[in-house]
């Protein structure tokens, strides 16, 4: 599940509060229907016809025009700088996202609520407003002089600040949750606080990690607000995806424009699918 | 100390990333004392974005809340088959560029396509107006209530319902008497979520309204295009205004938000 | 009649819950539902209530067939195992919740939740939370809600199932003295078999979502059906092939007529009571004497006893393996 403003994980499934009972069994059946009927149009009409366009607008001029469309310079190179970048974003995330997560949780300082409740900022930020407030700092009036506007430092810079809850809230609960009494008695067994961390803690957190830097990934794909400003649009150097099919519709070119929407949309749901799996393999053991 | 060490990595990372640009920019923005932001937000193009913000948004936002609440009962409540289908689907939108969103629409309701040739020639223009920017916003918000809902209804489980109709209280009876002041907590939480997003909409937005000055013109739209024009005042007055009702809603949500 | 259920049939998916269940509730009688965990107690009162539908048979109250009806047009007052207390609303209007919707008049809701709420000593409560309240209250204030709305019928899931012992024992009796006092057919259900015994006039054993049987408590003490219905309902020990309640035995130092002979394996002193443990024919079994007739007697293990079942004792033969 992936949110723009955190929203904390599900509930494990099944019925809470322990009853036999899973559903209400008296519901009339055809006040379901009509009730799943509304919510089913009201997702097709705004959601799944639009995509389903999208994805045969791509290929109604044959799979030449699309393959043609996808590979001219310009997108091919925005497609791979968008997975490249997602790629590094999203492992530096894991890292650091870890990291944040750790302290967060185990670590006691003053200030640490404020930085608690600052983490979902990202979430709460207009992207086009982030993208303003990374310029500001790092574009050419920055007062640190350090001016990565226009680079792909910069696009970097931005996907970095758009992701960064994704790993810290999904591995923080987990980091909550996790038995203390495991690591002591792992200690108590003789091993070292890098063993524990390595051989206990690491591999209960693995899971949660792993979809915190999917959902990062899936989000640094899609992006587009927070690297407008910041990339400057430079074709072939700082373009990403997003930016390029929104200069495909601006010059009216929709198939191009959905030929590379399409790419994208697969590349996402690749990732969630993954991700799903990785939840089910992480839920199974426990 | 490895303690000390890990400490100071998160905390200047975060530093750097986050508190520093958000603060050098509201110091920009103030720097020069309250007047030339209020007078930056009081332009008439600036008072016309922050109205098209303010309506698309309350659309978007009742559409997803009625939509939201009602999905969430069927999906905790009801048995029916696609199920689960139904229940991947709502999560869709988090995994579609905002850009997409809008190209999505414009192939369907756009002048050009079937659906919005039809519906122009009824005298409903949706792309390039409000129409448009509501459904693209009501798109990527879509999931926001439902999931703030869902975890909650189950949590609430059927007992006080059911207990409910053995009083005699119909289905809606018991929905508005005993369902909704159950769930309503995490409800608020779902709509300020869905309004912090509908608020701060961009990509969207951007390419379903064709960025008219004036006309469809958003705050964050409002935000770019002075940016682009070198009026960075008003750029950033108005992106200093999004960020504090981003900061609203924060503390917000951290007020509603379920415990754990 | 109250209710009279008729060949009910339930499955959830492939499980059979209720088999052919029939059973009729007189109007003003107070009925147990008794049985094991799991046996189709819940559901059979949940089908009554129409919270659930039977997959066959009918379910009529008050003569009204009542079957394919909702449950808030039913007209019963229904107690959950975990009370399902409004937790938004107060006591008050917990209890007021069914006379609201029915849209009684302020004044007469008002006098008659007071009337409720002192019936079930809760006066006092009336503006606190559900969670300001202990388990016991919270199941007398569920079971005011229910009683406010003058059901024909009260159906109470365990009600006391999720109180401790000493609660337990309370509401059992104040629960019997209520039913005195206002006369509802009611229907409970419970899997402890003194509590049914201590409150019940009448008994309906159900395992495995059959009925067992059907009598007052007394009857079926006295006159179990089956050997699952006698184990089901008090303590038994098996002598000469024979099931027997082991206060129904005699137990005697000399040989005596149509007595077995047993030897004495251990004497437990229970207070009151005495638990001789015997070894008969090879098999174990057990005999409860006052301590009294223990201390006459001055058994200790080892000895030689003749036992039988003593005169009028209900016995059942059990089948030989
Ligand atoms: N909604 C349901 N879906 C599937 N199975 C169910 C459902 N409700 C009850 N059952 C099953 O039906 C059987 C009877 O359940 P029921 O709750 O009626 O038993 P019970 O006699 O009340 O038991 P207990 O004393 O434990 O409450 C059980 O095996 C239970 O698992
Ligand atoms: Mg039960």
């Amino acid at each position: 599940m992936t949110t723009d403003v955190a929203v904390p994980p599900a509930l494990p499934p099944g019925p809470p509060g322990g009853g036999a009972r899973p559903r209400s069994r008296f519901s009339v059946p055809g006040g379901t229907a009509l009730g799943v009927g509304s919510a089913v149009l009201y997702l097709s009409l705004i959601v799944l016809i639009p995509l389903a366009v999208v994805a045969w607008r791509s290929v109604d001029q044959g799979p030449g025009y699309f393959w043609r469309a996808v590979t001219t310079p310009d997108a091919w190179s925005a497609l791979t700088l968008t997975v490249g970048a997602s790629i590094l974003v999203a492992l530096i995330n894991l890292v650091m996202g870890t990291i944040i997560a750790w302290v967060l949780v185990r670590d006691r300082f003053p200030g640490k609520a404020v930085v608690d409740t600052l983490i979902d900022l990202p979430f709460a930020l207009p992207t086009i407003v982030a993208g303003l407030v990374l310029l500001s700092l790092y574009g050419p009036e920055s007062p640190l002089g350090l001016n990565l506007a226009y680079s792909r430092a910069g696009v970097v810079l931005a996907l970095l600040f758009v992701t960064l809850p994704f790993v810290v809230r999904t591995v923080q609960p987990v980091l909550l949750e996790l038995d203390k009494e495991m690591e002591q008695a792992a200690a108590s067994l003789g091993a070292s606080p890098f063993q524990t961390f390595r051989r206990i803690i690491l591999p209960n957190l693995v899971p949660a990690m792993l979809s915190g830097t999917a959902l990062a990934f899936t989000r640094s794909i899609a992006e587009f607000g927070s690297t407008v400003l910041i990339s400057g649009n430079l074709p072939f150097k700082t373009q990403v995806a997003a930016v390029n099919i929104f200069s495909q519709i601006e010059g009216d070119n929709t198939t191009g424009a959905a030929a590379i929407s399409t790419v994208l949309l697969v590349v996402a749901l690749v990732a969630l699918v993954s991700l799903d799996l990785l939840q089910r393999w992480g839920s199974r053991r426990g | 100390m490895a303690k000390y060490g890990l400490r100071t990595i998160a905390v200047l990372y975060l530093f750097f990333l986050l508190v520093l640009p958000v603060g050098l920019i509201i110091w920009r923005t103030f720097g020069d004392g309250l007047g030339p932001f209020v007078e930056a937000l009081t332009s008439a193009s600036a008072v016309h974005a922050f109205q098209v913000t303010l309506t698309v948004a309350l659309w978007a936002v009742a559409a997803n809340t009625v939509f939201g609440v009602g999905t969430a009962v069927l999906l905790v409540r009801h048995r029916f088959p696609g199920k689960r289908l139904l229940n991947a689907l709502i999560d869709l939108p988090m995994a579609v560029s905002p850009v997409v969103v809008g190209l999505a629409l414009i192939l369907v309701y756009g002048r050009f396509a079937p659906v919005g040739g039809l519906l122009e020639s009824w005298g409903v223009q949706v792309i390039f107006s409000t129409p448009g920017m509501v459904l693209a916003t009501v798109f990527v918000a879509l999931p926001l209530v439902v999931r703030a809902v869902v975890p909650v209804l189950e949590e609430l489980g059927d007992d006080q319902e059911q207990a409910a109709h053995t009083l005699g209280a119909s289905r809606l009876q018991a929905f508005i008497r005993i369902t909704l002041p159950g769930i309503r907590w995490a409800l608020a939480y779902g709509v300020v979520l869905c309004l912090a997003r509908s608020l701060g909409e961009y990509g969207a937005v951007a390419v379903v309204s064709g960025r008219l000055v004036d006309q469809t013109q958003t705050l964050t739209l409002f935000v770019e295009e002075r940016f682009q024009n070198f009026d960075q005042p008003a750029a950033f007055a108005a992106a200093t205004a999004l960020a504090l009702i981003a900061v609203i809603t924060l503390l917000l949500t951290k007020l509603l938000r379920p415990k754990g | 009649m109250a209710i009279e259920v008729r060949d009910v049939n339930k499955s959830f998916g492939t499980t059979p819950v209720l088999r052919d269940v029939s059973i009729d509730v007189e109007s003003g009688s107070l009925t147990a539902l008794l049985g094991p965990s799991g046996g189709g107690k819940s559901t059979l009162l949940r089908v009554i209530a129409g919270l659930e539908q039977p997959d066959t048979g009918t379910v009529r109250i008050s003569g009204v067939d009542a079957t394919r009806l909702a449950p808030q047009r039913r007209n019963v007052g229904f107690v959950f195992q975990h009370y399902a207390a409004f937790k938004h609303l107060t006591v008050f209007r917990n209890v007021a919740f069914g006379l609201e919707i029915r849209k009684r008049p302020k004044d007469e809701i008002r006098k008659r939740v007071m009337e409720l709420l002192e019936l079930v000593h809760l006066e006092q409560m009336a503006d606190r939370y559900p969670s300001q309240l202990s388990g016991g209250q919270r199941q007398r204030m569920a079971l005011a809600r229910a009683l406010a709305v003058e059901p024909e019928v009260l159906l109470l899931d365990e009600p006391f199932g999720a109180l401790d012992a000493q609660v337990r024992k309370e509401l059992r009796t104040w629960l019997r003295r209520l039913h005195d006092e206002v006369h509802v057919t009611t229907v409970f259900v419970t899997h402890d078999q003194e509590e049914a015994i201590e409150v019940a006039d009448t008994i309906v054993v159900l395992a495995d979502g059959e009925v067992e049987q059907v009598g007052s408590p007394a009857e079926v003490y006295d006159n179990p059906a089956n050997p699952f219905v006698m184990r089901f309902l008090g303590p038994v020990t098996e002598i000469g092939g024979s099931l027997v309640r082991p206060h129904d035995i005699e137990i005697s130092t000399e040989p005596v007529e149509g007595g077995t002979s047993a030897t004495v394996s251990r004497v437990v002193r229970l207070g009151f009571e005495v638990r001789v443990e015997l070894q008969v024919e090879g098999r174990d079994a057990w005999v409860q004497v006052t301590r009294g007739f223990a201390d006459q007697l001055a058994l200790t293990s080892g000895d030689v006893v003749s036992v039988r079942p003593a005169p009028g004792a209900r016995s059942l033969v059990l089948a030989t393996v």
